[in-house]
């Protein structure tokens, strides 16, 4: 008992260490990374004892700026819904964690452990909702902070939630159609096999249209440029206008959870999630029928940095989709949602359920 | 009767026609991120042969690091006014007022003095330039007759805590140098011809 409790734990805390860090990276990510696509050096400009490691103590400038802060609230006749808005936004999207597998099992004497906080068997229902419920924490903090501009940018962002969270429904639809199972495990362990011999089954080649639709969809959840209708910060400046100090911070971390989240969740769906094309339990088996046996742990260490690297690259590429594409226009959003994505998830569902259903599976 | 006719802007015909693929949105994007991807690579990728310490002729970036690099002055650059000295230090200026006229920020006050010399009208008492409300327009400059105020010392970080800091005196004004001057290089051929 003991043992499955300090699993349980072990697991949490790694995939809180490695959210809550990443997150955190990606801050600085964000800056060197749109100062060097637009050829500038980006921020350097915080050294510890002359040190100044490419501006990585920004990190910690930008944490001591946040708490030292005046935290101001307000006149609002809801400060305890205006309080919690933040801590909601934060809780919901780091919650939706707990389900992502970030790799197979071990097994240590005796007693195997799944890499994974918690192998729900309603994972897929459990993200889609935690998802949906992610917007509370936006709209509770437009709503409570008694201005208009904040209404304007929660109501936005309820709108725009409701268009994009019915196409990020429907794609999870035709995963659940392929896969047949509801458990992110299975999902993962389902995309270990191999395509015609050589490629390996990930989601994307049964799923290509589902992916960008996922890959959109997701990015419209994270409340990011193209999609930061409800920031707006060159018109509304949006929801969190009367928040400071750390509870803003907080609002500006949840953003960066939500981009590492959809990182995740593009992995696990639709790139294998740990998976390392050609490697099984035992090692290497190429499909030209050699092999290379190698231990358990050399295994699942490979498994766990494959998922990283994924997650790694997935984040990167929101970045540079971040910073290349301009605001959508709020017509432009809504056109977008319900005239092309939904009409296009919906086809894809379709599709999707005919091949299932031709192929007999 | 003809119909009157109206001028209309005809938008439409001036809006290029997007084509199909131009449309659908997404080769399009992938065009811009294929642009900004390959600026990242290509620069990080020379960053990181800087860092290994391989020198290349090609910049990673197109900024100035501004405090320890600073971009090149083009000469006729308007920067901090000074005061031209005579040879035996006093200043050139006879208070003839003409740039306190001409000057559209009313910065400029002179309280003129006179002087015993024959050959010059008046000399400045004193000579206050409020850098608060400059707006280095250069109209002084041109406007002197007697070559006596220049904006060539190349100062550009001016600042101050109060608004009474931001007032520059006569002594000040007299003690910078030019450019030139600070770099070490001879000074410029016009100075040299007005000193006698």
């Amino acid at each position: 008992m003991s043992f499955v409790i300090g699993a349980a734990l072990g697991t949490t805390v790694f995939i809180i260490m490695f959210v809550l860090s990443l997150a955190g990276l990606l801050t600085w990510v964000e800056r060197k990374q749109s100062a060097i696509m637009q050829d500038r050096i980006g921020a350097n400009r915080a050294p510890i004892l002359g040190l100044r490691l490419w501006g990585l103590f920004h990190i910690i400038a930008d944490a001591v700026k946040m708490f030292t802060k005046e935290d101001f609230v307000p006149e609002t006749p809801h400060r305890f819904l205006h309080a919690i808005a933040p801590v909601l936004a934060i809780f919901f999207a780091l919650l939706s964690f707990a389900v992502i597998p970030f790799g197979n099992q071990i097994t240590i004497a005796g007693h195997s452990i799944g890499l994974q906080v918690v192998d729900l068997n309603a994972g897929l229902l459990f993200i889609f909702a935690m998802m949906s419920v992610a917007v509370y924490g936006v709209v509770l903090a437009g709503w409570s902070s008694n201005n208009n501009y904040s209404l304007l940018g929660g109501i936005r962002a309820s709108a725009q939630m409701i268009s994009y969270e019915i196409t990020i429904g429907l794609t999870l639809v035709g995963l659940l159609l392929v896969y047949q199972t509801l458990s992110l495990a299975q999902i993962v362990k389902a995309q270990g096999g191999l395509l015609w011999g050589f490629l390996p089954a990930w989601g994307i080649f049964f799923q290509p249209l589902g992916f960008l639709l996922f890959l959109t969809a997701g990015i419209a959840e994270t409340k990011r440029i193209p999609f930061d209708l409800p920031e707006g910060e060159s018109e509304i400046i949006g929801f969190f206008v009367e928040y400071s100090s750390m509870k803003f911070g907080m609002f500006m971390f949840a953003d960066f959870i939500e981009t590492v989240l959809i990182a995740a969740l593009v992995t696990t769906f639709f790139f294998g999630g740990w998976q390392v094309p050609y490697l099984a339990d035992s090692g290497f088996v190429f499909p030209w029928g050699s092999s290379w046996h190698l231990g358990m742990w050399m295994v699942e260490g490979m498994r766990v940095g494959a998922f990283i690297l994924k997650v790694l690259s997935f984040c990167w590429l929101l970045m540079l989709i971040r910073w290349t594409l301009p605001r959508f226009r709020f017509d432009q959003l809504m056109h977008l949602g319900w005239k092309i994505l939904l009409p296009l998830s919906l086809a894809n569902t379709l599709a999707t359920a005919a091949i299932v259903l031709w192929l007999g599976k | 009767m003809a119909p009157r006719t109206v001028n209309v802007i005809n938008v439409s015909a001036r809006r290029r026609i997007l084509t199909f693929w131009e449309r659908i949105y997404l080769p399009e994007i992938v065009r811009g991120l294929w642009l900004t991807a390959r600026h990242f690579w290509v620069n990080l990728w020379r960053h990181a042969l800087r860092a290994v310490g391989i020198k290349t002729s090609l910049p990673g970036a197109a900024t100035f690091q501004y405090p320890e690099v600073r971009r090149p002055q083009a000469p006729r650059l308007r920067t901090l006014h000074r005061l031209v000295q005579r040879p035996d230090g006093s200043p050139r200026c006879v208070a003839c007022m003409m740039c306190e006229t001409v000057c559209p920020a009313f910065c400029i006050k002179i309280v003129a003095a006179e002087v015993v010399d024959p050959n010059i009208e008046k000399r400045p008492h004193s000579f206050d330039i409020d850098l608060g409300r400059c707006v280095f327009c250069g109209y002084c400059v041109e406007a002197c007759p007697e070559d006596a105020i220049r904006m060539d010392t190349g100062i550009v970080e001016i600042g101050s805590m109060s608004r009474g800091g931001m007032i520059l005196d006569m002594p000040t004004l007299l003690s910078l140098k030019s450019a030139d001057e600070q770099a070490g290089k001879p000074v410029d051929f016009l100075q040299r011809r007005f000193v006698s």
